[in-house]
């Protein structure tokens, strides 16, 4: 066992493990920020009174929640940046940064819609007619009735989208970011293939670490910030 | 706080759990004794090398199987093919999910910890593959500001950060496709690994004419056969026979030439043939 314990030190001194995990961590903070705020467009379109954008929204959520992520980030690299020739960057490891990054917003963009939506659900009707009656417009309403409200009471499922795109940022690897874990992790099995259970065990404690903190944040808030009815 | 301390406590003792059935494999109690079959592992998607179409497999890789596997008295009819990906050769070798492996097998000390070794029956040397129609790219030192394409993980993808990663820009996708795709639309200068693999890939009908191998290996990768280390179905000794037999009857170069095309292994070390490894 003691030679078990060894094999950690050994792979934590012979690779940067932690600066593999901080792309994750800086994916997940990018595509976050994006996520969040599509995610809240969406969302408003989703509630509008304007039936085009409706349709347009819900378009959208079912298009980007229900292909697989691979496929999403596989189409970015084949047919945006090979066939179309888009890039971000000249610079291949910016440029596949974040295609990641769009490619992670987009989807979890559907992911944090729907959460904000079932947020929404939670403010009773009587807020929205409160609001209409005081002479309040759809975006006025929204913007200072119902979203406050309807985020308070979907902290919950935000912090699981949060965590699935965590998780998530593995897959980054599909669109050509090789220095994020899951590729080191390949790299670790290519050369040192007699520690495979210290390799996984190394990414299975980082991620542990990394997501439940996470969740224990997200479940004290969302009883902190809940609307009492 | 406390519950946290609880959830790594427990997650640290799952792991162990699950080392704990790592490190004591039982020897599975194969004896062989009748040449029923055999089960081989080799790559289902490396034109050239071992690919698998429909229910044929083809390649390199599988001619040299095939070859041994008759040598050792088994018809090609009792051979079991199995899908052997990189990073999980060495543990079906442990488990006995296949017999012997044939998959561009690189032999390496880190891998002779966990497995042994028959061959090379091919010494393969990374290279460049670059378009038909590039001539600024001769060899590794002229890669300065060129985009270069590898597979995450690999051997030839850590080679290159190590040795050549100051003036290039090297993408890592997770399959030579797409690597190939991308250099026929141009947004890459050239990919790189294997001679071999780039040869089979380069023999493909669709890339014919299209791409090129710039023909200046600059290393060594010795293809073995993986054998599991304890009981092996057939020894390292009468697949070094059939290898020896295969090399002096000429079948080996046939299979070369009718798999990789025009592809030529680096004279210095495949002249006339690879030199085998004495088994341990």
């Amino acid at each position: 066992m003691g030679d078990f314990f060894g094999q950690f030190g050994e792979l934590l001194a012979k690779y940067d493990v932690l600066h593999a995990f901080w792309v994750n961590i800086e994916l997940t903070f990018w595509a976050g920020l994006i996520s969040l705020i599509l995610g809240t467009l969406v969302c408003l379109m989703r509630i509008s009174p304007v039936s085009s954008m409706r349709l347009a929204a819900t378009w959208f959520v079912n298009i980007f929640r229900d292909t697989p992520l691979t496929i999403i980030m596989v189409v970015l690299v084949l047919g945006v940046w090979t066939q179309l020739k888009i890039q971000f960057s000249n610079d291949l490891a910016t440029n596949f940064f974040w295609l990641a990054v769009a490619g992670l917003g987009l989807y979890h963009a559907s992911f944090v819609a729907e959460a904000i939506r079932s947020g929404v659900n939670t403010v009773p009707v009587g807020q929205a007619e409160a609001a209409r009656a005081i002479g309040l417009s759809f975006l006025p309403a929204a913007r200072m009735i119902i979203l406050p409200q309807a985020f308070r009471g979907a902290v919950a499922p935000l912090g699981n989208t949060l965590i699935a795109l965590i998780k998530n940022t593995t897959v980054a690897a599909a669109a050509g970011v090789a220095t994020e874990t899951s590729s080191l992790m390949k790299t670790m099995i290519e050369f040192n293939s007699s520690m495979v259970f210290a390799i996984f065990g190394t990414f299975a404690i980082g991620f542990v670490v990394i997501v439940v903190p996470v969740g224990l944040a997200t479940t004290a808030l969302s009883r902190k910030l809940a609307v009492p009815r | 706080m406390k519950k946290l301390a609880l959830g790594l406590a427990a997650a640290t003792a799952f792991t162990l759990v699950l080392s704990g059935c790592g490190t004591d494999d039982g020897s599975g109690s194969d004896d062989g004794s009748d040449k029923g079959s055999i089960t081989i592992g080799i790559k289902y998607d490396q034109p050239g090398l071992g690919i698998m179409q429909g229910n044929a497999p083809k390649g390199f890789d599988v001619s040299v199987a095939q070859y041994v596997a008759q040598q050792l008295g088994y018809e090609v009819g009792d051979i079991q093919w199995k899908e052997s990906i990189s990073a999980n050769r060495e543990t079906m070798l442990e488990t006995k999910e296949v017999d012997l492996i044939f998959a561009t097998y690189s032999i390496t000390d880190e891998r002779k910890q966990r497995v042994a070794f028959a061959g090379p029956y091919l010494v393969a040397g990374q290279d460049l593959l670059v378009l038909s129609d590039n001539n600024d790219i001769t060899g590794p030192e002229s890669l300065d500001g060129k985009k270069l394409c590898s597979v995450q993980g690999s051997t030839p993808a850590a080679r290159i950060k190590e040795q050549y990663s100051a003036g290039v820009d090297l993408v890592e996708f997770q399959t030579y496709s797409e690597c190939m795709d991308a250099l026929i639309g141009g947004q890459i200068d050239a990919l790189t690994t294997d001679d071999s693999i780039l040869a089979g890939f380069a023999a493909q009908e669709a890339y014919q004419g299209k791409v090129k191998l710039v023909g200046q290996p600059f290393s060594q990768e010795f293809y073995g056969v993986g054998l599991p280390k304890d009981n092996p179905k057939v020894s390292c000794t009468d697949v070094n026979k059939a290898l020896t037999e295969m090399f002096n009857s000429g079948e080996w170069k046939k299979a070369l030439d009718a798999n990789l095309g025009s592809y030529g292994p680096n004279p210095q070390y495949n002249d006339p043939s690879p030199k085998l490894d004495a088994c341990a």
